[in-house]
C-alpha cells in the first residue's frame, strides 16, 4: 500500500499533470482559462479570493523552496527566533487561507447564487480537495510543531528520491496518519491540476511586465525594419 | 512615417431615432448563446442618461483609460505591478448589477395553461439561473429618459452644467434628449489591449480591428477595466472575454458591419483611414484641449502625393488606399471637421466619430419645438435647450469652441439648403451664415449629399480586405492572425 501511495501514485499524479496540461494547452488553448465568475459575484469573491491566492501562493512556494533548496532553509530554521517566526507566519498562513478558501465554498453552495450556473462538477471537486488538503495542512502546522523542520528530514528527502528515480520511503512511512493524508493529496490535487481550472496557475502572466503595452498582429507583411529602411 | 489603415466610422446623431435595431442586428448575430445574454457589444443609451453598464463614464469607480503621468501615458487602471497584484480579484469590474440580470419569459406556460377565469401570463425567468425572477433593470432601462430622476440625473455629464442650469434641464416641459449609439471605437491607442496580462487583445495591422484571441486569453478580466467605454465583455460561460469584432468576416465578404447594414436612420458610415502610427503614443500624451485637433491631424490625407507613396512603402495595397481616397470618413472627420470622438480625453485616440446632434441643443420651448433659422441663426447656440457645455463634455473633453465649430457648420448647411429650395431666408444671408462656418457652397453640397442622399455604398465603403493575398495557399490562416477573436473549433462552452 505504502508503495503505491508514495512511489507509484506521485509518479502517476506528476505524469498526467505534465502531459495532459502540455496536450491541453496545445490542442484546446480554449478550454484554459482562470474561469472568473467575479461578474456574477463580486463581495464573497473578495474575502474568499483574495486571502485564499495570497495565502496559498505564500505557503505553496513556501513548500517549494525548501524543497528545492533544502540547505537555505535548514540555516533559516537553524535559529530559534527566525524558527519561531517562520512556525507562526505558516500558522498564520495557513488559516489564512483556509478562511478565503471557506467563503469561496460557501460562496458556490449559497442558495441562489448566480455562480452556480458557472459551477461544474470540477469546480466542486477542485474545492473539496483543496479544502482537505489545506484543512490537513493548517491542522499539521498548529498541532505537530516545528513542521518547517520535520519537513526538510521526511518529506523532502522521499522528494529527491524519486525526482532521482531511486525512491526511498523510510523517512515517510513511519508518519503519523495524518501526515500521511497531507502528502497523498497533495499529489492528488497535482494530479486534477490539468483536468479542472487549477491550469490557470502556471498561466501567470509575468510577461505582461516588460511587454509592450500595444498588441499588433499583421495577416502578413514585411518586417518592421524593412519598412523602416525604405521609408528612409 | 509608419503609415496604416483603419476602418474607422461616423454616426451621424441627428439621424438616430433610437429604434434598436443595430443593437437586435448585432445581437441575434453574434451574443445570443449562454454566457453573453448581457452582452450589447451594440448598445443605443439615451443622453442624457448614465449608459450601460450604469455610469460607466464615471471613471473615478471604473478607472478606465489613460492618464498622463509626468509626460507619459500609463493606465488609468494602475501600474503593470499593481495589476498583476489585483489578478485574482479585480476591484474595479464591474457586476452583473451595474449591467442587468438578463431574462426571457416562460413562454410554455400560455400553451401549456390549463382552462380558466384568467388569461395565462409568461412569467420572467433568469436567463443565467432558469428560475423566476423579479425583473429590475435591463439594457435600456432609461431608453427614451425613462426614470429621468434617477438616470440621467445622475449622468457624469451633467456636472459641466450650473446647478441652475440641471435644474431648468428637468423641468418636464424643458427635458429634452438624444440617442447615443455605441460600439467599440476600435482605438488606435487601446487601453483594453495594454491591460491585457497575457496578450491576448490585439490590433489586427491590416485593418486596426481590435479582437481578443479566444485562445490566449485566460480570463484575467482586466481589459474589461482598462476600456473606458466598457466594451469589452466577460463571458461567465465560457470564462473568456468578447468584444464587438466589426463583423470582420461580413466585411472580408465585402459586406458592411450587420448594425451599419441594418440601420434604419442610416446614421451610419464607414471607410478606411490612413493614419501615422509613429505619432500615436505623442498624439494620446496631447494636453487635453489639444487631443481633438491632435487625433484630427493623425489621420492623413489620401490623396497627398507624399502620402500615397509613403503608404505604399509601407505595404499598404494600393486598392486600399483608393478605398481611403472615397471613404466618408475622412471627409466628414477632417475635411469637414464636422465629426468628434466620444470622450477623447480618455486617451484611446477612438475612431468612431460622431456628429453632434442639432436639434436638442437649437430647440428652444418658445418655439414649441421648432427652431427658426432666419433671425440671429447662431445666437440660439449660446441660450440653447441642451446646454453646448454638455456636448462639450461628451465629445471635445469640456473645448466649447469646438462644438460651436460643429454646430455652426450643421446649421450653415441648413440654411443654406433652406434658402435655395424653400426661399424664405435670403441667398445673402445664407451665404453670411456659410462664411462664419467657414464652408463653401461645394461643401455644403457635398455634406448635403452624404448626409441625406447617398445610398449604402457611398456611406459604408468597406476596403478589400484582400484575404486572397494574406498567405500561401496551404498555410493555415490562424498561425498568421494569431488566434481567433470569435468562433472556435470547439464547442464554446465552460473550459473542463
Ligand atoms: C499563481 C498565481 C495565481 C493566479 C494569478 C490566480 C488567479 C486566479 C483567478 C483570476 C481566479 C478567478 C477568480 C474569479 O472568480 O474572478 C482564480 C480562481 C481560483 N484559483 Fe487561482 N490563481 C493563482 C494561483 C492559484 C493556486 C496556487 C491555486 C490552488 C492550488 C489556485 C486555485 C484557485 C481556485 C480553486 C479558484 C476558484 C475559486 C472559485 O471561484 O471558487 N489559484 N485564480
Ligand atoms: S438602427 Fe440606426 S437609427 Fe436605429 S437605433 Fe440604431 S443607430 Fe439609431
Amino acid at each position: 500500500m505504502d508503495n503505491f501511495l508514495f512511489i507509484a501514485f506521485p509518479y502517476i499524479a506528476l505524469t498526467l499533470a505534465i502531459g495532459v496540461s502540455i496536450y491541453r494547452r496545445l490542442r484546446q488553448p480554449y478550454t484554459y482559462s482562470s474561469l472568473s465568475s467575479e461578474i456574477l459575484e463580486k463581495r464573497k469573491l473578495f474575502w474568499g479570493s483574495v486571502p485564499f491566492h495570497y495565502g496559498i501562493t505564500l505557503i505553496l512556494l513556501a513548500h517549494l523552496l525548501a524543497a528545492f533548496l533544502p540547505g537555505p532553509a535548514a540555516w533559516l530554521l537553524g535559529d530559534q527566533t527566525r524558527r519561531l517566526v517562520l512556525e507562526v507566519t505558516g500558522m498564520a498562513l495557513g488559516l489564512y487561507t483556509f478562511f478565503g478558501l471557506v467563503v469561496l465554498i460557501i460562496r458556490r453552495l449559497a442558495p441562489k447564487s448566480l455562480v452556480q450556473a458557472a459551477t461544474t462538477y470540477m469546480d466542486g471537486l477542485i474545492l473539496f480537495v483543496l479544502l482537505i488538503q489545506i484543512g490537513s495542512g493548517t491542522t499539521i502546522a498548529i498541532f505537530d510543531r516545528w513542521g518547517g523542520l520535520w519537513y526538510l528530514h521526511t518529506a523532502v528527502p522521499w522528494f529527491w528520491s524519486l525526482a532521482t528515480f531511486r525512491p526511498e520511503l523510510v523517512t515517510v512511512v513511519s508518519l503519523p496518519a495524518f501526515v500521511k493524508l497531507h502528502f497523498v493529496v497533495g499529489f492528488l490535487v497535482i494530479l486534477l491540476f490539468p483536468f479542472g481550472r487549477l491550469v490557470h496557475l502556471v498561466m501567470l502572466p509575468l510577461q505582461y511586465l516588460w511587454r509592450p503595452y500595444q498588441v499588433v498582429i499583421w495577416n502578413r507583411r514585411k518586417p518592421d525594419s524593412y519598412v523602416k529602411e525604405v521609408a528612409k | 512615417m509608419n503609415i496604416r489603415a483603419q476602418v474607422s466610422m461616423v454616426f451621424h446623431l441627428d439621424k438616430c431615432i433610437g429604434c434598436h435595431t443595430c443593437s437586435l442586428a448585432c445581437k441575434n448575430l453574434w451574443t445570443d448563446r449562454p454566457g453573453t445574454e448581457y452582452m450589447w457589444w451594440n448598445n443605443v443609451e439615451t443622453k442624457p442618461g448614465t449608459g450601460y453598464p450604469t455610469l460607466y463614464e464615471d471613471q473615478e469607480q471604473y478607472s478606465g483609460g489613460w492618464v498622463v503621468e509626468n509626460g507619459k501615458l500609463r493606465l488609468r487602471l494602475g501600474s503593470r505591478k499593481s495589476e498583476l497584484v489585483n489578478i485574482s480579484y479585480n476591484p474595479r469590474l464591474p457586476a452583473l448589477d451595474d449591467y442587468y440580470h438578463p431574462f426571457t419569459y416562460r413562454y410554455q406556460d400560455l400553451i401549456d395553461a390549463p382552462p380558466g377565469e384568467d388569461q395565462p401570463v409568461a412569467r420572467p425567468i433568469s436567463m443565467i439561473t432558469g428560475e423566476d425572477m423579479e425583473i429590475e433593470a435591463g439594457p435600456n432601462w432609461d431608453d427614451s429618459m425613462g426614470g429621468s430622476e434617477i438616470y440621467a440625473a445622475n449622468d457624469p455629464n451633467l456636472k459641466s452644467l450650473t446647478e441652475e442650469e440641471r435644474r431648468q434641464f428637468f423641468e418636464l416641459q424643458q427635458l429634452v434628449y438624444f440617442y447615443l449609439p455605441r460600439i467599440c471605437n476600435h482605438c488606435l491607442n487601446p487601453s483594453c489591449v495594454a491591460a491585457c496580462p497575457s496578450g491576448a487583445i490585439y490590433k489586427r495591422g491590416e485593418d486596426g480591428i481590435v479582437l481578443v484571441s479566444q485562445e490566449k486569453c485566460q480570463g484575467w478580466r482586466m481589459c474589461i477595466s482598462g476600456c473606458p467605454y466598457k466594451k469589452v465583455y466577460f463571458n461567465w460561460n465560457s470564462g473568456k472575454a468578447e468584444k464587438c469584432i466589426l463583423c470582420y468576416p461580413r466585411m472580408e465578404m465585402g459586406e458592411p458591419p450587420a448594425c451599419m447594414h441594418t440601420c434604419v436612420g442610416k446614421i451610419r458610415y464607414l471607410g478606411v483611414v490612413l493614419y501615422d502610427a509613429d505619432r500615436i503614443e505623442e498624439t494620446a500624451s496631447k494636453p487635453e484641449a489639444e487631443l481633438v485637433e491632435a487625433q484630427r491631424d493623425l489621420i492623413l490625407n489620401p490623396f497627398d502625393p507624399e502620402v500615397v507613396r509613403q503608404a505604399l512603402i509601407c505595404g499598404i495595397d494600393l486598392k486600399i488606399i483608393e478605398s481611403a481616397q472615397k471613404s466618408p470618413i475622412y471627409r466628414y472627420v477632417k475635411q469637414w471637421r464636422m465629426a468628434l470622438p466620444l470622450h477623447p480625453e480618455w486617451r484611446t485616440l477612438p475612431m468612431l466619430f460622431y456628429i453632434p446632434p442639432l436639434l436638442p441643443v437649437t430647440a428652444t420651448l418658445s418655439q414649441e419645438g421648432y427652431y427658426e433659422m432666419d433671425s440671429e441663426f447662431f445666437s440660439s447656440l449660446e441660450s440653447a435647450r441642451l446646454p453646448i457645455r454638455y456636448m462639450a463634455s461628451l465629445f471635445t473633453s469640456g473645448d466649447e469652441a469646438e462644438v460651436v465649430a460643429v454646430y455652426r457648420k450643421l446649421l450653415g448647411v441648413r440654411i443654406y439648403k433652406r434658402a435655395e429650395s424653400v426661399g424664405d431666408i435670403s441667398m445673402e444671408t445664407a451665404f453670411q451664415a456659410l462664411k462664419e462656418a467657414g464652408l463653401t457652397p461645394e461643401d455644403v453640397e457635398g455634406i448635403y449629399h452624404l448626409t441625406a442622399i447617398a445610398g449604402a455604398d457611398e456611406r459604408m465603403v468597406v476596403p478589400p480586405f484582400l484575404r486572397e493575398q494574406a498567405i500561401e495557399m496551404g498555410m493555415d490562416t490562424q498561425d498568421f492572425q494569431e488566434h481567433r477573436g470569435f468562433g472556435n473549433l470547439i464547442w464554446p462552452t465552460r473550459g473542463l
